[in-house]
């Protein structure tokens, strides 16, 4: 479309016709707040913090800039007069009438969004407005988070996240008026609801409305428990996200350093769930091969990510069968931790506590679910996401910037590219196809990248051809786009023999656990692409690309497991799925 | 968190055939979920949790989306009404009066909030405005019934009348 000129604070600037307000103006370098507007998924106008002033010829007036179209030539608009700031104060000032304001116990203090607007825009009287407040019982039921809509400030955005990225729609405003409340469908509790469990919409919560259920505690109490031996395990995505938590540039990978405050923090071992993740890919690799060759339930689909599992569980559950039986890379190592490495280093394994540090809240529900426990103890004892991971690093006074590189402990702590790349959305899929394909055409060494199946589109298609044998692979992310193509799968308008799906939107990295941006950089800025480039530069960097050349992959075989698929690998390295309904 | 419990259900296989035919004739269009709960509402007189499942199964569409949009209008009642419907007058001149304290007495007595049933099916409580018998102020109706210049201590002889 044809660009007009407008003028920004009298900066003129040229954007094209029917850009909105608030676009024109980050371009033009000039941040307006936000908080209900995300875009593409929530540009409803509803909060009015937004407001400006604007003059298409007839005078100033007030519009919503996240939503208000520039149409017309030489319009101007004022973005920080005293009237603007006046209806900033005034909105905020009202938003903080129902708000309960309990800022020093908050977990989101110091990374709230409105908290950060307040001090901003200079609030000094956090009362003007006295009066009624409406007052709601916390939500307890879910096992993952917990919501507590005495800081809910009705943005709406955990509904856009819910309905729209993952096609779940289990949250939404309730009542209207001074009553609206956000929850779920007859005041159900979220954990009695179809609620997969993945945190997307704790990740884009402006405020401490919603939170992960935060277990820092009982691992700090683990470590000092002398009777108990504590292993950690970090998944790929949070090398890839937690320096976001101490001031590094999104996307920079702190493997070294977050491996050095593990070791400080107190844990006997710091491991590594690539190495489950290359564990994964023999297994599941070698379950592909065996379906595909013997007319196994096709297409297999990848069971790494347990918020799809989950909805795969209510939403498709006639597609159970198709789901692999591996367990995911965490509870591999962990089932792993607490059999062969248990009798290795001499300790039962009611004495190992295993931690897994996840960019996942779907994890922390998916340690307590049933056939779990290769020992006969849970595989995994406590999940924590990046976000804690953090709190626990400052909680313990480790200056983070300052901690040299480490690394991770053998023999679980080795780990192939392949492994790496397992954060990303098609990461998993190349990682198995790259094992495959060493496989089944008998070049056990030749790495083969898989660029097709790469990028943050949230449904990719592939055909990969291996000699004579052609494998129509698909990847999908964001569980509105999973059930999207799951739909022609079932309908039979689309053929695939493989597919990976991860619950959230560009995968683990942009997981509901990671380290939570502002809306102000999250609509402008890809935290997809950029975290994921993290995960694919160490993948390309590492000499070891090939999940079925970790050696210590294959010495668990060769002294413990016997071969992938093998039935002693079943009992511990896989799982078992049940068919739910929708609530 | 407490799931809201409504009185037992008692739909019948002919109101089901009756909504699944309206929902037949308007799905797929734009906007559907408002003329489909109108024409429920009318089918059962109310939007109870079995009604909202069917038609959360058959339009696609999350029972959560549905739960708001019946809560947020006040056309729509999630409860039926009792046998006894109690209307208590919340007008000008019967507010004036005191009809207030009569409506939050009921509901305590009754256990109910105003707009609901009681498990039982028998009593249910809502607010009105004018009945154009400012006269009698405060003024009640149990169906139709009028009571008239009421003091919060009448409300047990009035229930007692309908035990």
């Amino acid at each position: 479309m044809a660009d007009i000129n407008v003028k920004i604070n009298g900066i003129a600037v040229s954007v094209p016709k029917g850009t909105t307000v608030l676009e024109a103006a980050h371009t033009a370098g000039v941040d307006i707040p936000t908080f209900c507007y995300m875009k593409e998924i929530n540009e409803i106008g509803a909060c009015r913090i937004c407001m400006v002033e604007i003059n298409e010829g007839r005078g100033f007036r007030m519009v919503a800039a996240c939503v208000y179209p520039l149409n017309f030539e030489n319009t101007e608009i004022r973005t920080n007069s005293p009237k603007v700031m006046d209806s900033r104060r005034k909105t905020l000032e009202l938003i903080l009438s129902t708000h309960d304001k309990k800022c020093l116990s908050c977990v989101r203090s110091g990374s709230c969004e409105l908290q950060a607007l307040c001090n901003e825009m200079g609030i000094d009287n956090e009362s003007t407005y006295e009066g009624e407040r409406p007052t709601f019982e916390i939500d307890n039921s879910a096992v993952h988070m917990y919501r507590d809509n005495n800081k809910c400030i009705l943005c709406r955005r955990c509904v856009a996240a819910c309905a729209k990225w993952q096609g779940v729609g289990v949250i939404g405003a309730n009542e209207r008026g001074f009553k609206t409340n956000i929850g779920s469908a007859f005041e159900m509790g979220l954990g009695e609801t179809s609620c997969v469990s993945c945190g997307q919409c704790i990740a884009v919560c402006p405020v401490g409305a919603i939170s992960e259920k935060d277990f820092t505690d009982q691992v700090f109490a683990a470590i000092a428990d002398e009777s108990k031996y504590v292993i950690v395990q970090t998944a790929p995505a949070v090398r890839a996200g937690l320096g976001e938590e101490f001031g590094y540039p999104i996307g920079t990978n702190v493997e070294g350093k977050m491996v050095a405050a593990l070791r400080r923090l107190g844990f006997d071992n710091v491991f590594d769930t690539d190495w489950g993740a290359d564990l994964t890919i023999m297994e599941e690799a070698t379950e592909f091969v065996d379906r595909f060759t013997n007319g196994g339930t096709l297409p297999l689909i990848t069971s790494c990510s347990p918020g799809w599992v989950k909805y795969c569980e209510h939403y498709f559950p006639d597609m159970t069968e198709n789901l692999s039986s591996c367990k995911s890379p965490h509870q591999m190592l962990g089932a792993v931790a607490k059999t062969y490495y248990a009798e290795k280093i001499g300790k039962k394994p009611e004495d190992i506590v295993v931690v897994s540090i996840m960019p996942c809240t779907a994890k922390k529900y998916e340690c307590q679910r049933d056939d779990q426990a290769a020992a006969g103890v849970p595989d995994v004892d406590y999940v924590l996401t990046t976000r804690e991971l953090a709190r626990m690093i400052r909680r313990a006074g480790l200056k983070f910037t300052a901690l040299p590189d480490e690394d991770f402990d053998d023999p679980l702590g080795l780990s192939a590219g392949a492994g790496d790349i397992f954060g990303a959305t098609g990461g998993v899929m190349e990682a198995a196809l790259r094992t495959a394909y060493c496989w089944l055409s008998g070049n056990n060494e030749e790495v083969v990248e898989f660029h097709e199946v790469r990028g943050t589109d949230g449904i990719k298609r592939s055909t990969v051809t291996i000699g004579e044998t052609e494998i129509k692979v698909a990847v999908a992310s964001g569980l509105a786009n999973a059930g999207e193509l799951l739909r022609r799968v079932q309908s039979g308008e689309e053929k695939v023999d493989f597919i990976e799906i991860m619950a959230c939107p560009g995968g683990c990295v942009n997981g509901g656990g990671q380290p939570q941006q502002p809306m102000s950089i999250r609509n402008f800025e890809d935290l997809r692409t950029l975290r994921a480039k993290a995960l694919y530069d160490e993948d390309k960097a590492k000499t070891l690309r090939l999940s079925h050349l970790n050696k210590d992959v294959q010495k668990l075989y060769d002294e413990f497991l016997e071969k992938p698929g093998s039935h002693k690998a079943h009992e511990i390295l896989h799982t078992t799925y049940v068919k739910r309904t929708i609530n | 968190m407490a799931t809201k419990k409504s009185v037992p259900f008692n739909g019948t296989e002919e109101q089901k055939a009756k909504l699944l035919a309206v929902i037949a004739e308007q799905k797929g269009e734009k906007g559907a979920l408002m003329p489909v709960l109108q024409k429920a509402q009318e089918i059962y007189g109310y939007l109870p949790i079995e009604v909202q499942k069917i038609i959360s199964d058959e339009m696609g569409v999350p029972m959560e989306k549905i739960y708001g949009v019946v809560t947020f209008y006040a056309q729509f009642s999630l409860y039926p009404k009792g046998k006894y419907n109690i209307s208590v007058c919340l007008g000008t001149a019967c507010y004036v009066k005191g009809s207030g304290d009569i409506y939050n007495k009921l509901q305590e007595v009754l256990g109910i909030a105003g707009g609901e049933c009681t498990a039982d099916g028998k009593f249910s409580l809502e607010a009105c405005r004018c009945i154009g018998a400012c006269g009698l102020a405060p003024v009640l109706t149990v169906n139709e019934d009028v009571y008239g210049r009421l003091t919060v201590d009448d409300v047990a002889d009035i229930l007692a009348k309908y035990e």
